[in-house]
Parts: C-alpha cells; structure tokens; sequence
C-alpha cells in the first residue's frame, strides 16, 4: 500500500515505473498524447529532425492540429501549416486535422474522444491544462517537450503539490465555470498557483457541465498552475462514454490524500465577472464593472475557453431578437466544426446574424491577436478568451476585458460593458 | 560559469505577449524573433540590446503562452541569463530544455543599467554598479544536468546514439 496520494499523483505515477511518488520528485513519465499547434509544433518538427529517431514513438498518440493561424492567414503561416501537413503525412499521424475538420485544439480533443480520463497529456500549448476537467493529468510544455515526446514517448515532470479548491453552493443565474475561474484568479492572483495542480471539487461541482469544467480547467494556467483538475463523475461519464474509443482509468484522491492548501468559496456569492485590463487577475463584479460605464469597440465570442455549444447558446438566448449597438462589432466563433454545426441546426447562427454579428470558421482568431478580429489603438474589447495581457488583441493601447459568453452578448448590445440582466 | 554584463530591468508578470507579441508567431526563425524580443514591454530593446547583456525582472516572468518562441528571442538577443524573483513554469523549463541560463533572486535593488558579475554555479551576483552582492535560489541538481548536457535536445540525441530503439 503507498502512501495516500491526491488524483494527480496517481495519474503521474501510474505513467512510471517508481512505486510512489511525492511532490518535488522529478519523474520521467509516459505520454498518452503529446500535442502541438501550428504554432509549437514547427519548431518541434525542426527539433525532432535532429534527433536522430527513424519514427515517432506511436503515430496513433500524437495529434497536430493547426487551429491558431488556420485558415492560412498569409505566407508565412501557410508555410508553418504545411511543415504539420507534411510531418503528419511522413509518420502517417491519426489526429492530424485539415481545414474543414480541425477545431480549436482544446475544444475537438476532447470533444473527438481523443483525451480521456486518466490520461497523461502533454501539450505544447499552455491551454492543454483544459483536459484536467476530464479527469486528465494534462499540462502545456514547450516545443522541445513536443519534439522529445515525439521521440521517446516521455516527459520530465515535477510532482507538483495540489491545492484543493472547493467550490459549495448552486451557481446564481448567469454564472458559469467562466466566473467561477475568474473569481478564483482574483483572490489567488495569477502567479497564486504557480508550479502547483489545483484541483477543484464541492457541491457546486454537480451544477457544473463538462462545458463549464473545461472553462475551469483550461484558466488553471491563468494563476500559473500546472494543472486543474476535477475527479470524474457522472457528467464525466455521460460526456466521456459516448466519445471514447479507448480504454480509459477513473481517479480520485485519497480521501487522506495531502494538499498544501485547500480554499473555500461560497458559489452563491458569486455574480458573473469582469476581469479589467491587463491581468486576468482583475476581476470584478459585473455589477461593479458595468457601474464604470466602459464603452466597447468589439466582442469576442469563442475560443478553447468559451467556444462550446453551451457557451453559444447562452450567448444567443441574450442576443435572440435584439441587435448589436451602432459602432460595435461582434465576432462569433464556434471552436470547432461539429459546434458549428450545431449551432446552425438550432438557429444559432441565425441569431448571431441577425444581431449584426459575424460568425468565423474554427480558430483562435483574436485571441492571441494573430488574426481576425484585431483591435486598433485605443480599442476596447469584451472577451470571453483567457488573456487580457497588454496588446493580446492587437495595438498595445488596445484593452480586452475578460468575461462570459452572456455578459459579452449583453456588452455587445448596449455597447457598454453591461449585465445580462440589463438587456434580458 | 561566470558572466558579466549590463541590465535591462523590467517589471512584474512578463507575459510572453510582451516577450515576443503573437503577430510575430507566424515565424519560428531565431533572428526574426531575435528583431522583436521585448517589442510590447519596451520596444528600443532589440536596438539596445548587446551580447551578453543581461534581462532582469519581478515576479511571475514569462507567464502566459507556452511559446518557445520567447526564451529563444531573448537568447537569441545575445542575452545570456535572465534573473527574476520568479518564473512561470512553462516559461522555467522551456529556458533549461533550450540552454538558456535562468537565476531566481531577489531583484529589488537591481536597476537598468547595471553592471553585474555572475557566478551561475554558485549563484552569486555581484552587482559592481551598486557594489552590493545577492544570492539566488540554487538551481535543482535535474535542472543543472540539464543545462550541462547542453539542453534537452542534446540529451535526446544523445539517447539515440546510445542505442535507443523504438
């Protein structure tokens, strides 16, 4: 018998070959799936070409899926696209993903069934946090992680300790895992849980859709953790058992298992957020925000945080009827294709449209402020992305706002940082 | 090793959008990132910027993306060793997986302009301007085997001559 262990050491150590494992070991461990970008992974590919290996490890764990500047947005980036296309074709790599199919990398993952519980991800991107709402250890890397992982089927991971966050309560209207993860980065900042894997749990948790648990998860990064994680439930099955085409373990903590803190927060007290400009530490009270009369250029509606169906459809149950405010540009963007399809099915797009809004294909998008969507000097954009860093979205005198889909909806509309309840 | 050279100070929470904006990400050429290192938290450094200069910072440095992209823009200023009080993770391991030298310590009495002698080994800096000496935190003996295998790529190739076989 080891020593009681948290969810996450479990998941580590059973990708060793150690008999147990503490936090602060430095562990070699085995890759389920290691991920890149059409971002990360060109600098991977060039890596990987000097190792000297005639293969990679396992063609059928590896998955490219250029989501970030895709469709090409110039030369430059259709040549990053075409060095993933090319290696994908080499080593005949399953989850490689061509416009028309590919998602943001986030989103289709999981919602493809290729990252399941137990899982031990990596992911050269820091986002790759998001599939700990799976019951996943995940966690992004670096390229050169990429490359070696491409070879050897290995990572070097420190165990990091746990932070219980417990979450008690049924969310209030309007609340989802977008405020709950932004409140939580207010109190503990964005450097509170650095090298550490937060682990969330509490009553609030049966209220929370896989949706709003990936939100969670995938803002882990924002306050520096490693990973976030949930232990899976009948959610998760739900959700997991109809994707899955593999095996899969379920987790959980040893109920004496040791954390280095555990944090405690009321889920009814909690109203939708706003986190200002530039840390998505910075949140506030929707109330509060909209009290400081903010008038918008642009909202955002999408990403690997906020571009699921669900999130979509509490967007359009705001925007249903009502059209954006003169002067105010609103982008949608479903993060992936079968998303996308859907929200066509159910009239979605339709209200997106009607609103005066644009509606994207897949991608990143403006988020990182690569492509589309680009703020000019002085903008201001509401968000539902993850990052509200100086120039994130464009000029470095821009400013995004960070917030949920129905807030952004409700932004939209009145042209001014607003509540929902103001436009419902 | 021992390295001596001037600073460049910058604040708290350096995210890797100010080290290397993601309009820039279309390019993974060292000397194309090397033109924009720091432009959106100070954009003279890539014109001031001479080898073996040093990056000193406040908490939380290089938080944000994952992109390699930005430990390899600042090594590829000439830039040797970055100090910060501290470091996001992904930002930490991606600097020792490329060989590039990072230091956590106190950076508080640390300035721009600067002139500091380090001894990385023992993790002594010496600032000569204000003739004030501060230690940093030990490197983790993994971390420092790393960085003396010459980066992770180097170990990996390493293992294959080794006789790793798939």
């Amino acid at each position: 018998m080891t020593n009681p262990l948290t969810i996450t050491e479990k998941i580590i150590l059973a990708h060793t070959d150690l008999d147990t494992v503490s936090p602060g070991d430095i562990v070699n461990a085995r890759v389920d799936i290691a991920l890149g970008n059409d971002i990360t992974a060109p600098i991977a590919i060039k890596e990987f070409d000097t190792i000297g290996v005639c293969d990679v490890f396992d063609r059928e764990k590896i998955a490219l899926v250029p989501d970030h500047f895709v469709p090409n947005k110039d030369i430059a980036s259709a040549k990053q696209a075409k060095m993933l296309r090319e290696f994908a074709k080499k080593y005949d790599i399953k989850y490689y993903f061509e416009s028309g199919e590919v998602g943001i990398e986030h989103a289709l993952l999981p919602e493809q069934g290729i990252v399941l519980p137990g899982d031990l991800v990596i992911g050269a991107d820091s986002h790759t946090c998001t599939y700990g709402a799976l019951g996943a250890f995940s966690t992004g890397v670096g390229s050169t992680d990429l490359a070696y992982a491409m070879a050897f089927g290995e990572i070097w991971l420190k165990i990091p300790y746990s932070i219980k966050v417990i979450f008690d309560g049924e969310p209030n209207k309007w609340v989802s895992g977008k405020d709950l993860i932004l409140f939580l980065i207010g109190k503990i900042g964005v450097e509170g849980a650095n090298y550490m894997a937060l682990e969330f749990s509490g009553s609030t948790v049966k209220y929370l859709t896989m949706a709003d648990r990936l939100t969670i998860s995938n803002m882990a990064i924002e306050a520096g953790a490693k990973s976030g994680i949930f232990e899976p439930d009948e959610i998760t099955e739900e959700y997991v058992s109809k994707r899955a085409k593999r095996d899969y373990i379920v987790y959980k903590s040893d109920p004496d298992a040791e954390y280095i803190k555990t944090l405690k927060y009321d889920t009814t007290k909690i109203n939708p957020q706003v986190a200002f400009p530039h840390l998505p530490e910075n949140s506030v009270d929707v109330k509060e925000a909209a009290a400081k009369n903010i008038k918008i250029d642009q909202s955002v509606i999408g990403s690997c945080t906020n571009g699921r169906i669900e999130d979509l459809r509490i967007a359009a149950s705001v925007l249903k009827g009502k059209k954006i405010a003169k002067y105010t540009r609103l982008m949608v963007i479903p993060a992936t294709p079968e998303i996308y399809l859907m929200a066509e099915k159910e009239g979605l797009i339709d209200i997106f449209m009607n609103a005066g809004g644009v509606v994207s294909t897949p991608t990143c998008g403006p988020c990182l402020g690569g492509y589309m969507g680009i703020l000019a000097d002085g903008e201001k954009a509401i968000s539902s992305t993850n990052r509200n860093f100086k120039g994130r979205m464009g000029d470095i005198t821009s400013e995004v706002y960070l917030a949920n889909p129905a807030v952004c909806a409700a932004s939209a509309i009145t042209g001014k940082i607003s509540s929902p309840d103001e436009v419902a | 090793m021992l390295l001596k050279g001037k600073v460049f100070k910058f604040g708290d929470n350096i995210d890797t959008d100010a080290i290397i904006p993601a309009r820039y990400l279309n390019d993974s050429d060292p000397e194309n990132l090397r033109k924009h290192c720091m432009e959106d938290a100070d954009p003279s450094f890539a014109s001031n910027v001479n080898k073996g200069d040093f990056i000193a910072a406040g908490v939380n440095f290089g938080c944000g993306s994952s992109r390699e992209h930005a430990p390899i823009a600042i090594k590829a200023s000439g830039v040797p060793l970055v100090i910060a009080k501290s470091f996001a993770r992904i930002f930490y391991r991606n600097s020792f997986n490329i060989g590039l030298l990072i230091l956590e310590a106190d950076t508080d009495s640390i300035d721009s302009g600067d002139i500091l002698e380090v001894d990385s080994d023992k993790g002594e800096i010496k600032n000569i301007t204000k003739n004030i000496t501060i230690n940093a935190k030990p490197i983790p003996k993994f971390m420092a085997e790393l960085v003396s295998a010459g980066g992770l790529m180097e170990h990996a190739r390493k293992r294959v001559k080794e006789g790793f076989k798939k």
